[in-house]
């Protein structure tokens, strides 16, 4: 016997994109950024990845559960939470700390307010701010990219105990004889010392820094990938990188050797990384067309004064979790203008 | 032409949507008839406005084309036989919105000729603009492409509004429908009568087509037909979904947006489907109603697709029986397009004046799980949809909280006309549309 017809609701038809398609693709579109890091700074950067993306996991699955919200680990959010939150730490970050930032990003900056969809921050960027305030030696010391013997043996701070203070590194970088090792990033190096690194390596990623920030080219390709498959709104992107570059151009016309490029702002530092990769995370952002725009230039602007002004080497982290914060705002300013509406004349009113 | 094809984009609105059309199975399928229903049902409430009063008592024998219904006041249409029969009942029968509402049951003498023998002869060149309005309503005419608006109503602009533009709708925005593609290709000379009779009746100086570009064959052939001394021209539009709808329709053509809470009217422009205007200038000139209109019948549950000039009130069974219908694999059968239209709860609804299609789609593989519905993400793709450019996704948080006093007064919901491009595009699976028909409906009984 043929079973009855259906009846549903219309429309009839639906688009196949999803939402844990899009998440997967974001997923693939950091990957390639994670196995740089990993040539770059070898098994320290890999454990590290590992270790934040199981900890976001682990998180996620037990507030899912004690909040009778069933598997929400399976919509792959969590899994762009744990590496983005890699990406942007030293690759010799003690592993415990680092499972520490899952955790509070993903309790604090996700699961509190309700999961995917309700969370007003960035989530990796909660859990990073966390530790930044909670353990500022770790997360500023910085070891050299491609040291020898890199894929063989770990930077010694990583294996640090839990609740533990690192071991020093120095004399691990010290014995591995670099001639230029300042133990200073590009950012810090032009801050503190007016020293600018070539833009070039700065732009391809032959430098220190955060696991997966240096290659400003990686991050480009990678979220030019993203935002072709329309999984990323490249307004915000370009509106970060033109308010930075616009903000800091005044001050480098007055005194080059004072103020950086334009060129190394974009580079250097998480500029990138933030543009494309943590100010697009969609739930965190405005909806409204004009509004993106607004909160781009927000964090642009904000990056580069915390940079030059503040008392902080980069200030990407913080410009984007003010502008999520104001983020709803932007939104109920910047409503879209209905068909058909009128303006209200004198005649009307 | 060549290369600058690729660039040039024809007229359109901001924001729609591009689903995949399947017009392919029927746009090149010309108009048939299928055999008479052993019996019609025709509800006496197919249209806006106050329901028809029947004409005839049981028992009684009618010619096809003999009025069987006469309108109740000006917002009414009448109903005419659609074949000679004899009126078996007067009784409830089953409708697509749900609840059944009176119709007249028509059974259908196989042995007649069917010869519509019920004619009046017309001089249309003498007739005044008031005459053109009363012979309109006469004929039962109303929007054929979904609306079911009494025509000679849109003809009588309220006081003080001057129609200057007729906007003939030949978009079928719609995925699967071709009917308004072949009346194009096919009527095309009732359809100049047609918006002749419509200028005259309105007093508009011209008439524009618009048609969406994936017909530009129909566009060709109008503009070779329309003779040059008439106000009327062919315009391609882009082909975007609701292009059809007509406050988009009138934004693409002519820049111009109908102000929130008021009428194509209030800007000077009557919109008239197609295949309306096709019916009125072939029934007008003998003064004959409405019996039949054109339907696609198609899906991947049909075996037979195709362009059909139906009966009104031939049973969806019956149809269907007559396409060949995969019994097996159909999931919905919808009245309409698959973006607006309603899915039946049963195949005994008749064909209604409203029916554009029968798209009969395939039972969804249930492993797909796609329509697992996640939280809102503010992903922002509903709002880049929305064609009258509301905020969907906040709607759809009211919605959830229950705020609908809210939906309504900051967030315009009563401009949602609930084409779907924001449940079809969500990401998470939200129902947005049926939300916002809840939420509306919810405030209209609040404050009814």
């Amino acid at each position: 016997m043929p079973k009855p017809i259906e009846i549903r609701t219309s429309p009839h038809l639906k688009r196949a994109l999803s939402v844990d398609r899009i998440m997967r693709n974001v997923v693939f579109a950091l990957l390639p950024i994670c196995a740089f890091a990993v040539f770059q700074f070898g098994l320290s950067a890999l454990l590290l990845i590992l270790t934040t993306t199981g900890a976001a996991i682990a998180t996620e699955w037990f507030f899912a559960r004690a909040s009778g919200r069933g598997n929400t680990v399976s919509d792959w959010s969590v899994v762009i939470t744990g590496i983005l939150l890699a990406l942007t730490l030293p690759p010799g970050f003690p592993l415990w700390m680092a499972a520490v930032a899952a955790f509070v990003g993903v309790a604090l900056g996700k699961a509190l307010f309700g999961g995917l969809g309700y969370n007003v921050m960035n989530p990796a960027l909660v859990g990073r701010a966390f530790v930044q305030a909670a353990f500022p030696v770790a997360i500023t010391t910085w070891t050299p990219a491609f040291a020898p013997g890199r894929f063989t043996e770990v930077i010694p701070s990583t294996f640090t105990l839990p609740f533990m203070q690192p071991i020093p590194v120095s004399e691990w970088v010290a014995g591995l004889q670099l001639d230029a090792w300042t133990g200073a990033t590009p950012l810090a190096m032009q801050k503190f010392q007016q020293i600018e690194p070539s833009v070039t390596d700065v732009f391809t990623g032959m430098i220190a820094g955060s696991a997966g920030e240096t290659s400003a080219l990686l991050i480009l390709v990678c979220g030019l990938w993203l935002a072709f498959k329309r999984m990323l709104d490249w307004r915000i992107p370009v509106a970060v990188m033109a308010g930075a570059a616009l903000t800091a151009l005044p001050f480098w016309l007055l005194d080059s050797s004072l103020y950086p490029s334009p060129w190394f702002v974009l580079f250097s530092g998480g500029l990138m990384l933030g543009a494309w990769f943590m100010a697009s995370d969609m739930v965190a952002s405005p909806v409204t067309t004009s509004g993106v725009v607004i909160y781009g230039l927000f964090i642009g602007i904000l990056t580069v004064v915390i940079r030059l002004f503040g008392g902080l080497v980069e200030g990407v982290m913080y410009a984007i979790l003010l502008a999520n914060a104001a983020g709803p705002l932007i939104s109920s300013w910047t409503q879209p203008r209905v068909y058909g509406a009128v303006k209200k004349t004198r005649e009307t009113e | 032409m060549g290369l600058f094809s690729l660039f040039q984009r024809h007229r359109t609105f901001d924001h729609g949507i591009y689903p995949v059309e399947h017009k392919e199975l029927t746009a090149d399928k010309p108009i048939r008839r299928l055999p008479f229903a052993p019996e019609l049902v025709i509800p006496l409430a197919q249209h806006k406005g106050a329901p028809a009063v029947p004409l005839v008592k049981v028992g009684q024998e009618v010619v096809r084309g003999e009025p069987i219904a006469r309108a109740e006041g000006f917002v009414s249409v009448p109903m005419h036989a659609p074949a000679t029969g004899v009126i078996r009942a007067i009784a409830l029968a089953p409708s697509a919105d749900g609840p059944k509402t009176q119709a007249i049951y028509l059974k259908v003498y196989h042995a007649a000729s069917q010869e519509v023998l019920y004619d009046l002869d017309r001089d249309l060149d003498a007739m005044t603009p008031a005459q053109i309005v009363a012979a309109v309503q006469d004929a039962g005419l109303v929007g054929l492409g979904g609306g079911a608006f009494p025509s000679h109503v849109k003809m009588q602009p309220p006081a003080g509004k001057v129609i200057e533009t007729v906007i003939v709708n030949g978009c079928e925005c719609e995925p699967y429908l071709t009917c308004d593609h072949r009346i194009m290709l096919e009527q095309s000379e009732a359809l100049i009568r047609g918006i002749k009779l419509a200028l005259k009746a309105t007093g508009a100086k011209r008439a524009i087509i618009g048609v969406e570009d994936n017909k530009l064959d129909a566009v060709a052939h109008l503009r070779a037909v329309i003779p040059k001394d008439l106000p009327i021209t062919a315009e391609a539009v882009e082909t975007k979904y609701p292009q059809g709808a007509e406050k988009m329709l009138i934004k693409s053509l002519l820049r111009k947006e109908v102000p929130v809470g008021g009428l194509p009217a209030d800007i000077g422009v009557a919109v008239y489907n197609v295949g309306t205007l096709a019916q009125m200038g072939d029934l007008l000139p003998q003064g004959r109603g409405l019996i039949e209109r054109v339907v696609t019948v198609s899906g991947p549950a049909v075996s037979n697709p195709g362009n059909f000039m139906v009966p009104i009130g031939t049973p969806l069974r019956f149809l269907l029986g007559q396409v060949g219908l995969a019994e097996d694999r159909v999931g919905e059968v919808i009245l309409g397009g698959p973006m607006m239209g309603m899915a039946v709860a049963s195949l005994d609804v008749p064909v209604t004046k409203a029916v554009s299609g029968v798209v009969a789609l395939e039972r969804e593989d249930p492993d797909l799980d796609r329509r697992k519905v996640y939280p809102c993400i503010k992903c922002a793709e509903c709002l880049k949809a929305c064609p009258v450019s509301l905020n969907p996704s906040m709607l759809g948080e009211l919605a959830l909280a229950r705020q609908y006093d809210r939906m309504a007064e900051e967030f315009n919901l009563d401009q949602c006309f609930e084409c779907g491009c924001c449940a079809y595009v969500c990401p998470s699976n939200i129902p947005l549309t049926q939300y916002f028909r809840i939420a509306k409906s919810i405030n209209r009984d609040r404050h009814a």
